[in-house]
C-alpha cells in the first residue's frame, strides 16, 4: 500500500469534490441552525400553542361566598337545586350520537325530547338559541329544576343514562332574613361577558366562560374574593378531540364568605321605616305645589358613629333581588332599568345627590368660627336679609333677635348665616376679588368636611357631590355659557333671565351665591353617606371615617379571617369647644329645636339624641327633605324626595330606627330585651371549625315588632297635622324652612 | 490483482487463525468504514424508536399491535444489513457489469407501477402492493440504478485512461440513460423522486469532470422546467396547495398549512432536551400527519428535544462526511462517481425532508434515509451503503 493512493484523478473533480463537500455540510448547518432557532429561540412560544393543542379544560366551578351580617345571619347565599347535565363527548361515543338516551331522559324529565337535544347541541353562527355556547367537554345543563325524584331516577339508573348526570349544584339566593331586602348594597350578578375574559385573560384571576360576574353592590365590590377559584380538570385530547388522559388539575376553592357591619334586623326596620315614610308623605298636601308629596325616592343609613361602619343602607325604590337568581327576563330587565322604572338598581344612599339644605350650616357654624366669629357670639337673627333689591327671608318671617351660633343652630335660622355668609364674600373681594386673595372660608370648610368627593364606602360606583366654589363655577361657566348666551333674555321669563345673567358673570362668585350657600341650597349637593360621615364626625369627637359594610372575609374553611379595619379619612375643621357647642345645639333640635315636634316623650336623659333638619330646595319639584341625626354610637341620616320637611317627612321613622335600635317603647321607657342593637356589634360572628358560619335566626319581621311598641307614642297621634303646626306638647315653634314666594329671592337651578 | 469478490482477503502473507484474521491489519473489518456503518445502524436504531412513538397509539394503522411498525421497521432494517453485505461481497465493480440487468429490471419496476398493479399513496402512483402488508415502492431503486448506470458510461474511458474527463458524446448517452425512467417516475407523478434523481444526475455530472457547460445547463434546464411544470399547471391540486402553504405557512392552518404548522409546533415545544421518548403531546395526540414515515423527524424533535433532533443531523452529517472521503479517496472515476451519485442522493433526500419540518422547504413525500419507516427507502439506502464500504475496500485493489 501506498501513502498517497494512486488516484489519477484530474484537479477537477478533485476541486468539485471539495464543492460539494463544503455544499453538503452547509446543507446540515443551515438544518441545525434552523432547528436551534425553532428549538431553543421560540421554543417556549411553540410549548404554550401545543399545549393549547391537545388540552382541553373542563370546568369545575367554585362555590361562590356568603355574604353575612353583622351577627352571621346570611344576606346572600347559595341554594342546592339539582342540576341534570349530559357529556356531550359521551353521547357521541353512542352509535346514534346519544339520541336514544336523550330522547329516555326527556321521558322523565317531563320535557320534550326535541327541546333536549336543542339544549344540548353546540352554538355556533347559524344554530338559534337554545344552544350550549360554553366548552363541548364541559357538562351541558339541560334543567337545573330537577325534582328529588327525577334526579333518583336518572342516577339509579345509570347504566341507562351513559353521559347524564343528576348533580345538586349551587345557585345564587338572596334569602331576605326577617323580610329584610339589602338589595342595592348587596348588588346582583350575572353572566360574564367575552370581552371581560378578553381582558382578565393573562391577570391572576382569569374568568371562565360560565362565571358569574358580580354587577354591583358588595357583589361587585368584593368579587374577587367571593368568587373563588373554579377548579379545572384539563384532559389530554388527540387530533380528533378524543380524550386520551388527563394532565393536571387543579380542584375548585370556594369563595370566600364575606361578614358585613349590617345588621339584617336594622335593616329591615330602615327599609319598612323609609318606604312607610314615603307612603305617608304622598297623604300629605304640599301648598307650595298645590298637590300631595310624591315622595318618589329616599335613602336611609344607619352607621356606626364611631367607626364608620354601615348597619343599615337602605334605598327606595328598591326591587327583589333575587330576579337576577338564573338569569333576569326580559320583562324584568326593562322593569328595573327602563325609563319609567325610577331606578331602583340605584343605591340612592351613595349614588343620590341633593342639595343639603339646612343640614349643611354644621359646615356653615364650622367655617365661621374658622372666620374669626365666636361660637358663642352674638348675631342677629333677623325675619329678613336684604341685599340690594334681594330679600332673603326667614321662614314665616320668625325673628329670635341677637343669637349664639348654637342657637341659631338649633332654631335654624337662615338670616344668621346669611349675615356671615356676606360679610366674608365682601372681605374676600365682593364680585371681583383679587386674584389669590379669597379666603374662601365656607367653600374650604365643606371640602374639609369631605364634601365634593367620595368617602370611599366600599361600594362601587359612588357619586361625589359638588362643593360649589369658584373653581365649579369657572368649569360650569366655561361648559354652558354658549347655551345660557343663547338662550338668555334680559326680559325674558324667568329662566331667560337667569340663563341670562348666567351667561353675563355664571363665572363669578355672586353675593347671592354665597348667601343661598351658607344654608346648603343653590348648587350644593350632598349623597347621603357624606352625611352620615359628617354627623358621625361630629358625634365621636370630630374623626371623618370611611364608611364600611364590608367587616372580614372568612376564607371558606374558616382558616384565614381578614378583618376590614375602620379607615380615617381625616378630621373636621372645628375645635373640641365647638363640637361641644354644636352638639349641645343639635340635642336642642331634639328637645325644643325643629324636630322637636317629633320626638316628643324620647329618655333624652337616658339616650341622648341630635338632629338637624333640612329642606331643600329642586327648581321644579317639590322640597327634598333631610334629618340627620346622632346619638352615642350611631348616625341616623335620612333623605327623601320631593317629601317636605326633614322633621315632618322623616322624624317618625328615624325615631323608631332609634327606637328599635335601643328598645325604646312609645311611653318613652327603655327596654333593653328589646334592643335590637344597643351598643354596635363588636366581635365577629363566630367561625366553626369547618368554616361555616354560626347564625342566630331572625325570626318573624322586626319591623312590625318595632311598630307594635311604638303605639303610645305621644307623637304618632292621630289627630296630629305635623307639617303645618308646631307640636302642642313641646310647644316650640316651627321653625323648619319653607320656599319663599317667587321672586323674592333667586332660585337655586 | 485478486478477485473483485473480496470478502476473503487472501494473496497477502500468511494464512491466520479466522478471529485473528478477521481484525488483521489488512483484513475486511479493519478496512470497513465504520463510523459510517456505525452511524447508519445508530439513525435506524433511533427511527426504529421514533416509529414505535409515532405509532403504537394509531390502533387504525397498526392494527392493534402497538409493535406492528417497530418490528417491520426493525426487519427492514435487518434485510437491509443483509443487502449491505451482499452488495459488498458482490462488490460494486461487479453490479458495474450487471447494469443492464439492473437498469432493466427497474424500468420495468416503475412501470409496473402505473399499470393496475400499482396503488396510490398520498396522490403519488407510485407503489406495488405485495400483499401480506407489503409493498414495494420501485423508484426508490431506481435511483441505484441511475447512479450506477451513469457512473458506468461516464466513467468506462476516463478509467480507460483514454479520455481525461468523459466527453460530450458520453454526458448525452448517460443523461439519456437517467431520463427514462425520470418520464417514467414523473407521470406517477412522483415529485420528490424526480427532484432526488435530479438532483444525483448533478452530483454524478459534476463528480465525473463532465464540463461545466454539462453542470450548468443541466441546472438552468431544471430551472426552466421547474417554472414550465409551474404555468404549463401539469402539478395537481395537492401539489400547488403545498407549494403555497410553504411560501406562507399560516395559511390556512386548519386545511394545507395543517401538517407544516402541526409539524413546527411538535419540535419547537421540544426546546432543549424534548418532552422524553413516548411523551410528546402533539406525538401522541396524533396532530402530525404521516408521523412515522415523512414527518418522522417531528417526533425526534418534540421528544428528544435540540439535543436528539440534533444528534440524527450530526449522524447524517458523520455518513455524508466520511462518504465525501471515499468519493476522494477512490482510485477510480467510477468508484468516486458513485459515492459522489450517492451523496447528492442523501444529502439532498435529508435536507428536503428535515427541511420541510422545520418550514424552510416545501411539502414533499420523501423519506428520511435510514430513520423513516419504509422498507423500500430502507433497503436502497442499505445498498447504498454497501457500495460506498464496496468503494471504501477495495481501493487498494484498483487496477
Amino acid at each position: 500500500m501506498t501513502n498517497i493512493p494512486e488516484t489519477g484523478r484530474t484537479p477537477r473533480v478533485q476541486i468539485r469534490l471539495v464543492v460539494i463537500q463544503i455544499l453538503v455540510l452547509s446543507l446540515l448547518g443551515t438544518l441545525g441552525g434552523r432547528l436551534w432557532y425553532l428549538q431553543i429561540r421560540e421554543g417556549a412560544a411553540y410549548q404554550k400553542e401545543a399545549s393549547g393543542n391537545h388540552v382541553q379544560q373542563v370546568v369545575d366551578p367554585a362555590v361562590r361566598g356568603d355574604i353575612l351580617d353583622a351577627r352571621g345571619v346570611p344576606l346572600a347565599d347559595n341554594e342546592t337545586r339539582l342540576v341534570v347535565s349530559a357529556s356531550r363527548t359521551d353521547l357521541l361515543k353512542q352509535k346514534d350520537d346519544g339520541e336514544a338516551v336523550l330522547t329516555k331522559l326527556a321521558g322523565v324529565l317531563g320535557m320534550k325530547p326535541a327541546d333536549v337535544m336543542r339544549k344540548v347541541r353546540l352554538c355556533d353562527a347559524e344554530t338559534p338559541q337554545p344552544c350550549w355556547n360554553g366548552s363541548p367537554y364541559q357538562p351541558i345543563p339541560i334543567t337545573d329544576e330537577a325534582t328529588a325524584k327525577q334526579a333518583l331516577q336518572i342516577r339509579e339508573r345509570a347504566e341507562d343514562f351513559p353521559g347524564i348526570t343528576a348533580e345538586p349544584e349551587a345557585v345564587r339566593r338572596y334569602p331576605g332574613p326577617g323580610k329584610s331586602n339589602t338589595s342595592q348594597v348587596l348588588g346582583y350578578l350575572s353572566p360574564v361577558t367575552d370581552e371581560e375574559i378578553q381582558k382578565a385573560k393573562d391577570t391572576d384571576s382569569p374568568y371562565l366562560r360560565s362565571d358569574m360576574v358580580g354587577r354591583s353592590g358588595l357583589e361587585r365590590q368584593y368579587d374577587k374574593a367571593l368568587r373563588g377559584k373554579a377548579g379545572v380538570t384539563r384532559y389530554e385530547v388527540d387530533n380528533l378531540g378524543r380524550v386520551i388522559g388527563k394532565a393536571r388539575s387543579d380542584a375548585a376553592e370556594s369563595g370566600s364568605n364575606l361578614i358585613t357591619s349590617i345588621d339584617s334586623r336594622v335593616q329591615r326596620v330602615a327599609e319598612y321605616e323609609l318606604d312607610k315614610a314615603m307612603k305617608v308623605a304622598r297623604q300629605q298636601y304640599d301648598k307650595i305645589t298645590g298637590e300631595n308629596y310624591k315622595a318618589d325616592s329616599g335613602a336611609v343609613v344607619v352607621m356606626e358613629a364611631k367607626t364608620g361602619r354601615v348597619v343599615a343602607m337602605a334605598s327606595a325604590p328598591t326591587y327583589d333581588p333575587n330576579v337576577w337568581v338564573g338569569g333576569i327576563s326580559a320583562k324584568d330587565y326593562k322593569a328595573l332599568t327602563g325609563k319609567n322604572s325610577e331606578y331602583p338598581l340605584l343605591n340612592r344612599a351613595i349614588q343620590g345627590q341633593a342639595a343639603p339644605g339646612s343640614t349643611f350650616k354644621v359646615v356653615s357654624t364650622a367655617a365661621a368660627v374658622e372666620a374669626g366669629y365666636p361660637f358663642d357670639g352674638r348675631y342677629p337673627c333677623t325675619s329678613s336679609y336684604s341685599v340690594g333689591s334681594q330679600v332673603f327671608k326667614n321662614f314665616e318671617g320668625e325673628n329670635f333677635g341677637p343669637i349664639s351660633l348654637g342657637r341659631a343652630l338649633e332654631v335654624s335660622c337662615d338670616t344668621v348665616f346669611y349675615g356671615l355668609a356676606d360679610k366674608e364674600w365682601k372681605r374676600d373681594g365682593g364680585i371681583n376679588p383679587e386674584k389669590g386673595k379669597p379666603k374662601d372660608y365656607f367653600y374650604k370648610a365643606a371640602h374639609q368636611f369631605g364634601l365634593g368627593k367620595e368617602t370611599g364606602v366600599d361600594l362601587p360606583n359612588e357619586v361625589t357631590g359638588r362643593v360649589p366654589d369658584r373653581q365649579w363655577k369657572q368649569d360650569y361657566w366655561k361648559a354652558n355659557k354658549d347655551a345660557w348666551c343663547k338662550s338668555g333674555k334680559k326680559d325674558g321669563s324667568y329662566v331667560e333671565k337667569i340663563a341670562y345673567e348666567n351667561c353675563l358673570e355664571g363665572n363669578k362668585m355672586r353675593e347671592g351665591d354665597s348667601i343661598n350657600y351658607s344654608i346648603g341650597q343653590g348648587d350644593t349637593l350632598v349623597t347621603p353617606i357624606q352625611e352620615a360621615a359628617i354627623y358621625g364626625a361630629v358625634a365621636n369627637g370630630g374623626t371623618l371615617y370611611q364608611p364600611t359594610i364590608g367587616k372580614a372575609i372568612v376564607s371558606a374553611d374558616g382558616r384565614t379571617v381578614t378583618e376590614i379595619k375602620p379607615k380615617k379619612n381625616g378630621r373636621l375643621p372645628v375645635s373640641q369647644a365647638t363640637l361641644k357647642g354644636m352638639d349641645e345645639a343639635f340635642a336642642g333640635v331634639i328637645t325644643r329645636g325643629t324636630a322637636a315636634w317629633k320626638f316628643g316623650g324620647w329618655p333624652q336623659d337616658k339616650i341622648p339624641l341630635h338632629a338637624k333638619t333640612g329642606t331643600a330646595e329642586v327648581y321644579g319639584k317639590q322640597t327634598t327633605s333631610w334629618l340627620a341625626t346622632y346619638s352615642k354610637d350611631y348616625t341616623v341620616i335620612m333623605t327623601i324626595a320631593q317629601a317636605g320637611t326633614g322633621s315632618g317627612a322623616s322624624g317618625e321613622a328615624v325615631r323608631n330606627i332609634y327606637s328599635a335600635l335601643y328598645g325604646v317603647g312609645g311611653d318613652g321607657s327603655v327596654d333593653k330585651k328589646r334592643a335590637l342593637l344597643p351598643e354596635p356589634q363588636k366581635s365577629l360572628p363566630k367561625v366553626r371549625p369547618d368554616g361555616t358560619i354560626a347564625s342566630p335566626k331572625v325570626a318573624g319581621d322586626p319591623a312590625k315588632d318595632v311598630e307594635a311598641s311604638q303605639q303610645d307614642n305621644p307623637s304618632n297621634d292621630d289627630g296630629q297635622t305635623p307639617a303645618t303646626s308646631p307640636s302642642p306638647t313641646t310647644g316650640n315653634r316651627d321653625t323648619r324652612r319653607r320656599r319663599r314666594g317667587r321672586g323674592s329671592r333667586r332660585m337655586p337651578t | 490483482m485478486t478477485s473483485a469478490n473480496s470478502f476473503s482477503v487472501s494473496g497477502y502473507g500468511p494464512e491466520r487463525a479466522g478471529w485473528t484474521r478477521l481484525f488483521a491489519r489488512d483484513s475486511l473489518a479493519r478496512r470497513l468504514d465504520w463510523p459510517i456503518l456505525l452511524s447508519a445502524l445508530a439513525l435506524s436504531g433511533i427511527g426504529s424508536l421514533l416509529v414505535y412513538s409515532a405509532t403504537r397509539n394509531r390502533t387504525e394503522i397498526n392494527q392493534g399491535d402497538p409493535y406492528y411498525f417497530l418490528l417491520r421497521h426493525l426487519m427492514n432494517t435487518g434485510i437491509g444489513l443483509a443487502l449491505m453485505i451482499g452488495t459488498l461481497w458482490l462488490g460494486h465493480r461487479a453490479l458495474r457489469n450487471a447494469v443492464p440487468i439492473l437498469y432493466g429490471l427497474s424500468v420495468f419496476g416503475i412501470l409496473a407501477v402505473l399499470t393496475p398493479l400499482g396503488s396510490t399513496v398520498n396522490g403519488a402512483h407510485s407503489w406495488i402492493v405485495l400483499g401480506g402488508g407489503f409493498s414495494l415502492q420501485p423508484s426508490e431503486f431506481v435511483k441505484i440504478t441511475i447512479i450506477l448506470g451513469m457512473a458506468m458510461l461516464l466513467a468506462a474511458r476516463v478509467d480507460a485512461g483514454d479520455k481525461k474527463y468523459p466527453d460530450h458524446r458520453t454526458v448525452l448517452q448517460s443523461l439519456g440513460l437517467a431520463a427514462v425512467p425520470i418520464l417514467i417516475v414523473l407521470l406517477m407523478p412522483d415529485l420528490g423522486s424526480v427532484m432526488v434523481m435530479v438532483v444525483i444526475i448533478l452530483g454524478v455530472l459534476l463528480a465525473s469532470g463532465a464540463s461545466n457547460r454539462w453542470v450548468f445547463g443541466l441546472i438552468t434546464a431544471g430551472t426552466v422546467g421547474a417554472i414550465a411544470v409551474w404555468q404549463l399547471h401539469i402539478l395537481d391540486d395537492y401539489q400547488i396547495a403545498r407549494f403555497a402553504a410553504f411560501a406562507n405557512p399560516d395559511l390556512d392552518p386548519a386545511g394545507v398549512g395543517y401538517n407544516t404548522n402541526q409539524a413546527r409546533i411538535a419540535i419547537g415545544s421540544g426546546g432543549l432536551t424534548g418532552a422524553g421518548l413516548f411523551h410528546g403531546s402533539q406525538t401522541t395526540g396524533q396532530f402530525v400527519p404521516e408521523q412515522q414515515t415523512d414527518f418522522v423527524f417531528t417526533v425526534a424533535g418534540e421528544e428528544l428535544g435540540f439535543l436528539g433532533a440534533g444528534l440524527i443531523i450530526l449522524l447524517l452529517g458523520i455518513v455524508l462526511w466520511r462518504a465525501c472521503r471515499i468519493a476522494r479517496d477512490s482510485t477510480e472515476l467510477y468508484g468516486t462517481v458513485v459515492a459522489a451519485g450517492i451523496i447528492a442522493w442523501f444529502a439532498f433526500q435529508a435536507f428536503e425532508n428535515i427541511g420541510m419540518t422545520l418550514g424552510i422547504m416545501p411539502v414533499t413525500g420523501l423519506p428520511l434515509p435510514f430513520v423513516s419507516y419504509g422498507g423500500s427507502s430502507m433497503f436502497a439506502v442499505w445498498v447504498a451503503i454497501g457500495l460506498l464500504q464496496s468503494i471504501k475496500v477495495q481501493r487498494p485493489m484498483s487496477a
